[in-house]
């Protein structure tokens, strides 16, 4: 556009020089059509100065038009802006773009889908034979520039629970990488885990036994991790404090908080394996009287070898952990052990399978102790679904004969669910 | 042309002392490598997915956290490549100057030229696809240019004392690099329109650059293991367009794609698609050097057309 109306006025300029120029050769033929230049002065003036008038109205409404394309694209008008080659697109200005617009700041938002079916024998009836055992919804953004945010809502057959719901500030002065929230509890591997990211169907004993089964340790509270810098090894602090209320701590008052440490120790051996070492405090008071307390302590240890070339077809991982428990009670001091150690090996691209030793102790009651085993083998289609079979055999410390059921489960995502961590 | 190469040599020389290096991590090799073209002796880089392993899948190792906690600028592939591990890795780092918005932290694919970008509704269903293009842009030369130039307008704002030798490190690469893509051109020009079958949707701008055509993939859908009735429909149509060569990324597994040769007569062509894919391909030219000597060598051997 603005090129045109510039080539409109040069096109008049011309023209005007062209009549004023005195004759030359090349103008010859134009110059023979125009009236001899001795009689027309009058006219020749009257028409420079129609076309002059012409050229400035021209000028002041391509300026005029100018500025409002200007102030439409959002730029201030420039006195002798270049034309765009084509004429802009009309900004769609229709009465849902703003609302499309905000939508980009929604969350990623996802469903994790765990139904688990069970057979078999098993005292006081174990998992329903088919069950939707738990729907996962997660909705993870970034708030400001200083945090992001979590949410993670379990529905379950019978309730809805905040599974988590924290922010993270990570980047504070100092290196703390801080979250604020219902969390759950750094304390040892399996604990922090979602079941979803379970390589099993169902968590360990000892995690049933000694450290609050499937929901677990998973309070309100506040938790600090910091790099400890050394020139060996990758070693992580964390410190938690919550309120006291979960399946293993309940505060009787405000001031009896609950507190958890953890010491990560991470260390490649090569490109291929490495090793994840950990230990584990939590103490907190247990409710059975006012002042009785519990303190946990773990140990666990993880060895990985992937192979970088052939990463997505094969892996192996051998992990063990233990925890003690002291369960604090009006009158004693119960003392228990468990621990679970387990190998996992991927053959095929889609194709895993698993064997896991648990034995373990109860907190309450140290002198039942539980054993079992399981093979479990599980078949990924994509990164979003995965089949799973675990067949367990397990000996309740009050039944004579082992339990023998075949556990199996479905897991499926849909949506942007963030990656878990290492 | 050589006015340019002595200009650059002059600044080169007259360039101060390196001060304090910028420490520089990558997602890639091939990032690496341009970051080191430009950066010179005033970067140190570090890298963390290597040339020879599945970049869509990379173990989020807390040695990695290590590297970024110190790290002035972060170089990302982006297109949501690394979506299944870099962000945490980030998010663990503690270091506010590489998280995403901030000032070292480099998308490089913002000024590169993407194919594949999905229009419409796409769905889980066509695989592990990737909504906002194909994330495998910097094999196409160009792009590598451009991802040249845009490090080296980060490495100058971030160090402006060394602009100028940045962008004289930059304009020696841009020279060779384009002396190297005449050399490409001559090899591959007579083989403009060859039909080629890959694994993975890995060459899109490679083929797109070098005049391939891809009629086909092993895998049924992007991130989908190879299934047999894909198979068998692949090699009905490699047979009927007499397609000659099946290229396979390195960290694949080659039963497949060895079968399908077998029955089709095609040559299964291992080519890395990233520097340190091979001991040989040290640095992002000797990346074309090599798969193009790779590939022309299949061609002729093949007496595919």
């Amino acid at each position: 556009m603005c090129r045109w109306s510039r080539s409109v006025a040069a096109c008049v300029l011309a023209g005007g020089g062209l009549v004023a120029a005195p004759p030359v050769p090349v103008a010859a033929e134009v110059m023979q059509a125009a009236p001899p230049p001795s009689a027309a002065t009058d006219d020749l003036s009257r028409l420079k100065r129609d076309l002059e008038a012409l050229r400035q109205e021209y000028a002041g409404r391509i300026g005029a038009i100018e500025s409002r394309i200007a102030a439409l694209e959002g730029r201030p008008p420039e006195a002798a802006a270049p034309a765009p080659e084509a004429p802009a697109p009309a900004p769609a200005l229709s009465p849902g773009a703003a609302a499309a617009g905000s939508k980009v700041f929604n969350p990623d938002i996802a469903a994790i889908g765990n139904f688990v079916g069970a057979a078999g024998q098993s005292p006081g009836g174990g998992e329903p034979s088919l069950n939707m055992q738990e729907a996962e919804l997660s909705f993870q953004a970034v708030v400001d520039p200083y945090a992001r945010a979590d949410f993670f809502v379990t529905l379950g057959p019978d309730e809805v629970a905040l599974e988590e719901g924290f922010i993270t500030f990570p980047t504070l002065p100092g290196g703390f990488l801080t979250k604020v929230g219902k969390m759950r509890d750094a304390f040892g591997k399996v604990n922090a885990q979602h079941p979803h990211t379970l390589p099993w169907v169902d968590r360990p004993l000892v995690a049933t036994n000694l450290t609050g089964g499937e929901d677990g340790l998973a309070d309100a509270g506040i938790s600090v991790a910091r790099l400890i810098p050394n020139p060996w090894l990758f070693l992580e602090a964390t410190g938690q404090v919550y309120q006291g209320n979960s399946e293993i701590f309940k505060a009787p008052t405000r001031s009896d908080l609950a507190y958890v440490g953890h010491l990560r120790a991470y260390q490649d051996l090569g490109e291929s394996t490495n090793i994840d070492l950990g230990g584990s405090v939590a103490y907190g008071h247990n409710g059975v009287t006012d002042d009785t307390t519990t303190r946990l302590l773990g140990v666990d240890g993880t060895l990985r070898w992937k192979p970088l070339r052939r990463s997505i077809y094969t892996h192996f991982l051998a992990r063990g952990e233990v925890t003690w428990s002291r369960w604090g009670e009006a009158d004693a001091t119960q003392s228990a052990v468990g621990g679970y150690g387990y190998l996992e090996y991927q053959f095929a691209r889609r194709w895993t399978a698993g064997l896991r030793y648990d034995n373990s102790q109860r907190a309450d009651a140290p002198w039942l102790r539980d054993t079992g085993g399981s093979f479990i083998l599980t078949f990924k289609p994509s990164e979003f679904s995965l089949v799973r079979a675990q067949y367990r055999r397990t000996s309740f410390a009050e039944n004579e004969s082992p339990a023998n059921e075949l556990l199996f489960q479905f897991l499926f995502a849909i949506g942007a669910h963030s990656a878990h961590p290492f | 042309m050589r006015l340019l190469g002595i200009a650059a040599l002059a600044v080169l020389a007259a360039a101060p002392p390196a001060g304090a290096a910028v420490n520089v991590v990558t997602s890639t090799e091939d990032l690496a490598d341009l970051v080191r073209q430009v950066g010179g002796d005033r970067v140190k880089v570090e890298t963390i997915a290597r040339g020879y392993q599945d970049p869509h899948f990379v173990e989020a190792k807390p040695s990695f956290i290590l590297k970024l906690a110190k790290a002035d600028l972060l170089v990302a592939v982006g297109r949501e490549l690394e979506i299944g591990w870099l962000p945490p890795l980030v998010q663990q780092s503690r270091n506010a100057k590489i998280q995403p918005g901030a000032e070292g932290y480099l998308d490089a694919s913002l000024t590169a030229k993407i194919l594949e970008i999905p229009t419409g509704q796409i769905t889980r269903a066509m695989g592990d696809v990737h909504p906002l293009g194909n994330p495998h842009y910097w094999l196409d030369p160009g792009n590598g240019r451009r991802i040249a130039k845009a490090i080296a307008d980060k490495l100058s704002r971030m160090v402006p004392t060394d602009a100028a030798y940045f962008a004289a490190r930059y304009a020696d690469f841009d020279r060779r690099l384009g002396e190297a893509e005449k050399r490409w051109d001559a090899m591959m020009a007579p083989y403009r329109g060859l039909k080629v079958v890959t694994y993975h949707r890995s060459w899109a701008n490679f083929v797109d650059r070098f005049g391939l055509d891809v009629i086909g993939y092993v895998e049924p859908r992007p991130g989908i293991p190879p299934s047999p009735s894909h198979t068998i429909t692949l090699m009905a149509e490699m047979r009927r367009q007499n397609v000659k060569i099946l290229l396979v990324e390195p960290y694949f597994d080659l039963k497949t794609p060895q079968s399908i040769g077998r029955e089709t007569g095609a040559r299964v062509v291992v080519m890395p698609p990233s520097v340190g894919g091979e001991k040989e391909i040290t640095d992002y030219v000797s990346l074309f050097d090599y798969d193009l000597d790779l590939l022309v060598d299949a061609i002729k051997e093949t007496g595919a057309r």
